[in-house]
């Protein structure tokens, strides 16, 4: 095979090009930026090379805030969806009417714009002088007190951001366990139930060692994803995130950018370093549970 | 454990949509299985015996008739609580689980009063294991194992239980030649020593015929003939069972009876005493070949293949379906030279089938 | 005759047990979905409400007998929802264009192509499959300020074009494709180029097709990269609109009007993927992940 050196170079210069100027060199300049202090936009100087800017972050109660939310969101997100996408898919993967039109619906959200839907899931959760909301109707109707969901007590907000984000990422580990399920051979299956096998022992001994390596991938992009949510918090509470105490770490870097308190590259440099750190150390941590609890064929 | 199939019936929707016609997988089996015998279903692939065997430990139910394990009717009972062993044609070892793990699994389900100490289920894995060999191996993986010992901890998962009956769908299969024919005696002697009631499905017939104590052929869900192996070999009941039985196979010619003669072209070979005149397949085992300057059936050779002991001769004839293969002691030394070659047939190596019906036509054929 | 009733007993519970969980999965099952479908039965709806009608209701009602176009016709004239909603298509289109050739050229060289560093090529691609979206998009956005590309097609689209994962994607699928046939195009004279067009392309259509839709959904769907380039309403995306709506929408809380281009502006995706979810759920399980 005569090898074409400079035609092969051609044809990959476009996606060269795009991923240099936007992705390479971007990368290494986010380091530069987080050690440039005093950097001003306007003017592009710096009066020194340092760490202030990290510790500056570090300081900020906004950013504070903004880590303890993302945590908050991450801890009770990643387990409740994960399970729950479980039992969806262990449910659908049992039956054999409808599945395929339940299968479809439960993928719907994952194609809907996650601002317009998030306007939605504000309205049934809102209350406003005119009408309680529909959801807070529920909870009357339960015997409850009515509580502002989205101007309201911080676990309210908490609890609707939580709540709108595992119906966002549902349909996406719905579908991929589904499939991961399906492709358990079924002779497992059949030897274990000619052994007399509880249902319950089967789905805990067999069929979730079998899948144990897709639950752990769900798991650790659950993870990431979870750390760089944004979106959804927008979608709920507005653009601005800092003053309904629901920002997250995404959120901080954004705003540290760009908006009413941006114009800051160096903050939300640092910033952004800092979440990378976070979500690496936690991948790492997660790869090494994985290690010892997954089965890999 | 006796082993009874009474009327039993499977029949599947079928998927085709311009044919809507159900289609029976099993029709209408009855059939009782001695204690402590080895059982051959044998079969080409879609003959229902797989089915079969799905019924025999409940992960399907029939749709119509009744098994029973000794006295009880376990019909409706669920593959659960049915108690049989089961070993799989790809041997459905759980690979996340040890040798030890796999074998003692079944164990663990056990509840109420059956329910075993820790102690006592690794001696009885332990026991399995010893049965087939295997104990050396307890700590592995099954992808660290060959396919040889992946098939034993197989059998030694579906026996550590006791099982009432014991089902093999096609054992072998996944083994290579050479091992084979070493599990299948290592299969017969397990089966001897244990004494539990046992099915296996196959499609080699020369698998069943080796170990079985008794054999059912089958052929599109219906049971064609039951008995001893050598009495099905030397006695089938039609031309499918002649057919299927041995190897090399038997050669079969089309032929005819005229006045209690036995006809191929037209040459008689044989005579059929009581037999009405009428046009027949003749099927002549290899073995049933005898050379002859002076014989009635005149072949024109292709070849001759040495294999040491015997002799095969590879002959074409007219009236033959195939290539026309004899096989003949080696002490006939053998001039390749080409032209014809003329035979003689032995009686009771030759069957003659109704060429409508394709049903064995009882008789005794003689030579003269 | 003690052993039959056992059996019997066991053979009954067992189908009674059966039942009882087939009837408990069907009811989650079923939650799950209306938890799912009801959101968007709500805001259609509601959309269909007047705004008289709605505001009027203490305790909101679960269905409409009056049921009103107005909220849509004031969704394209109270706001510039037509303008979001020709931005977005241009932006999409543009955008899926310009990756689908960048990403089929790549693709092809790395899975077709002889080349020196290839190899190493490949690998430093891979890695940069790894970078968050959240650590480039500073600089990004400093480079486009500064090229005075703000409020401009070109700086909406130029970031959002490459997809290495898309890459990787592609030259899995031209990989399998069997190396006979470019030998053989090569022995009749076909140049690489035509043998891409003729052969590889029609050949991976269904995963170029899946590659389409998704990075579709993406763009139609993008928010972040949008807002914080944008702050001229006339390059406003949809996702962008429809906060702009919220925050200083119809002048009062209209929420009928709100809802109805929440409608306007999610349908189109809904109706591709009604059309298309079997190869949209089949992309994206191959490992597509959102965003």
């Amino acid at each position: 095979m005569e090898k074409n050196n400079l035609k092969a170079w051609l044809y990959l210069l476009p996606a060269i090009l795009f991923l240099g100027v936007f992705m390479v060199y971007p990368l290494i300049d986010v380091f530069v930026y987080s050690f440039e202090e005093g950097y001003n936009s306007a003017s592009q100087t710096y009066f020194g090379v340092g760490t202030y800017n990290y510790s500056y972050v570090l300081h900020d109660p906004y950013f504070l805030q903004a880590l303890k939310n993302t945590f908050i969101l991450v801890i009770i997100t990643v387990p409740v969806s994960t399970g729950l996408a479980l039992l969806i898919s262990v449910g659908l993967n049992s039956i054999k009417p409808l599945k395929e039109l339940y299968q479809t619906v439960y993928f719907l959200p994952y194609v809907t714009n996650t601002l317009a839907v998030g306007l939605v899931f504000m309205i049934l959760f809102k209350k406003t002088p005119y009408s309680e909301g529909l959801v807070n109707l529920l909870i009357n109707f339960f015997g409850g007190e009515s509580v502002d969901f989205i101007e309201g007590p911080y676990w309210a907000k908490m609890f609707v951001l939580c709540f709108y984000t595992v119906w966002v990422v549902l349909p996406f580990k719905i579908l991929i366990l589904t499939s991961a399920l399906a492709s358990v051979n079924e002779t497992y299956y059949n030897a274990a139930k000619v052994d007399g096998t509880s249902k319950g022992r089967i789905f805990t001994r067999i069929t979730l060692p079998m899948i144990s390596p897709t639950v752990f991938y769900l798991i650790i992009t659950g993870f990431i994803g979870a750390f760089k949510a944004y979106s959804d918090a927008v979608a709920l509470f507005g653009t601005d995130l800092n003053a309904a105490e629901m920002n997250t770490i995404v959120g901080y870097v954004y705003d540290m950018l760009y908006g009413n308190s941006g114009g800051y590259p160096s903050y939300a440099s640092a910033a952004a370093i800092i979440l990378f750190a976070i979500v690496l150390t936690i991948t790492c941590i997660n790869l090494l549970i994985s290690k010892k609890h997954v089965h890999y064929s | 454990m006796k082993v009874v199939l009474q009327n039993l019936t499977k029949k599947f929707p079928s998927r085709s949509k311009t044919n809507k016609q159900d289609v029976i997988a099993v029709n209408d089996f009855t059939f009782e299985i001695p204690d402590g015998q080895l059982i051959g279903l044998l079969g080409p692939s879609g003959c229902g015996k797989s089915t079969t065997l799905n019924l025999l430990s409940g992960l399907q139910k029939p749709t119509s008739g009744r098994i029973f394990f000794g006295d009880d009717d376990v019909t409706d009972l669920p593959a659960e609580n049915r108690g049989v062993g089961l070993v799989f044609q790809n041997y459905a070892l759980y690979p996340h689980l040890t040798v030890r793990q796999n074998i003692t699994f079944p164990l663990e389900n056990l509840k109420g009063k059956d329910k075993l100490t820790k102690q006592q289920m690794q001696e009885k894995a332990y026991e399995a294991a010893k049965l087939v060999q295997i104990e050396e191996l307890m700590d592995r993986k099954p992808s660290e194992l060959s396919g040889g010992q992946q098939q034993r901890v197989a059998i030694a998962r579906a026996l550590v239980k006791m099982p009432r009956v014991l089902l093999l769908d096609e054992p072998l299969s996944n083994l290579d030649a050479r091992l084979r024919l070493q599990t299948r005696e290592e299969l017969r002697r397990i089966q001897q020593k244990t004494k539990i009631t046992t099915v296996f499905v196959t499609h080699d017939q020369e698998e069943a015929m080796s170990i079985s104590d008794m054999i059912v052929v089958m052929k599109d869900g219906v049971i064609q003939q039951i008995g001893k192996p050598q009495d099905v070999y030397d006695d089938p009941i039609n031309l499918f069972v002649a057919k299927f039985l041995g190897t090399p196979p038997i050669n079969v010619f089309e032929g005819r009876v005229e006045n209690e003669k036995l006809y191929i072209g037209n040459e008689a070979v044989l005579s059929a005493p009581g037999v009405k005149n009428c046009e027949v397949y003749i099927g002549v085992r290899p073995e049933g070949f005898v050379l002859n300057e002076n014989g009635k059936l005149t072949t024109k050779l292709d070849r001759v293949e040495v294999m040491g002991r015997d002799i095969s001769v590879i002959s074409y004839h007219g009236n033959a379906q195939a290539a026309v293969r004899s096989i003949i002691g080696s002490e006939n030394r053998f001039s390749v030279g080409g032209g014809d070659v003329k035979f003689d047939l032995k009686p009771f190596k030759v069957d003659i089938f109704d060429k409508a019906t394709e049903k064995r036509i009882h008789c005794e054929l003689a030579l003269r | 005759m003690a052993n039959m009733t056992d059996y019997q007993k066991i053979e009954k519970s067992a189908a009674m047990r059966k039942k009882v969980l087939n009837i408990f999965t069907y009811a989650l099952l079923t939650v799950w979905a209306i938890m799912v479908l009801f959101p968007f039965y709500w805001m259609l709806l509601t959309s269909i409400k007047s705004y008289s009608a709605y505001s009027s209701e203490y305790i909101p009602k679960f269905f409409t007998l009056s049921p009103t176009f107005q909220n849509y016709i004031d969704a394209f004239t109270a706001v510039p929802l037509a303008k979001y909603f020709t931005n977005t298509l241009i932006f999409t289109l543009f955008t899926t264009a310009l990756m689908l050739i960048v990403v089929i050229l790549a693709a092809f060289a790395f899975a077709r192509l002889e080349f020196k560093g290839k190899n190493l090529a490949f690998t430093i691609f891979l890695s940069l499959m790894m970078i968050p979206n959240e650590l480039v998009i500073i600089t990004n956005f400093v480079t486009i300020t500064n090229l005075d590309m703000r409020n401009t097609f070109a700086g909406l689209i130029l970031p959002s074009v490459t997809s290495v994962f898309y890459i990787y994607l592609l030259r899995e699928n031209f990989a399998q494709i069997p190396d006979e046939l470019y030998y053989a195009a090569k022995v009749d004279g076909t140049s690489d180029f035509k043998y891409l067009r003729k052969v590889m392309i029609p050949i991976c259509k269904p995963t170029i097709i899946t590659v389409t839709i998704l990075k579709v959904i993406e763009c139609w769907n993008s928010y972040v990269w949008p807002r914080l380039i944008t702050d001229d309403q006339a390059f406003f995306l949809v996702s962008n609109g429809i906060q702009e709506i919220r925050e200083n929408g119809f002048g009062r809380e209209n929420i009928p009007a709100m809802m109805a281009a929440v409608v306007v502006i999610s349908v189109p995706l809904i109706i591709l993927f009604l059309i298309f979810h079997k190869k949209i759920m089949e992309g994206v399980s191959r490992g597509g992940t959102k965003g």
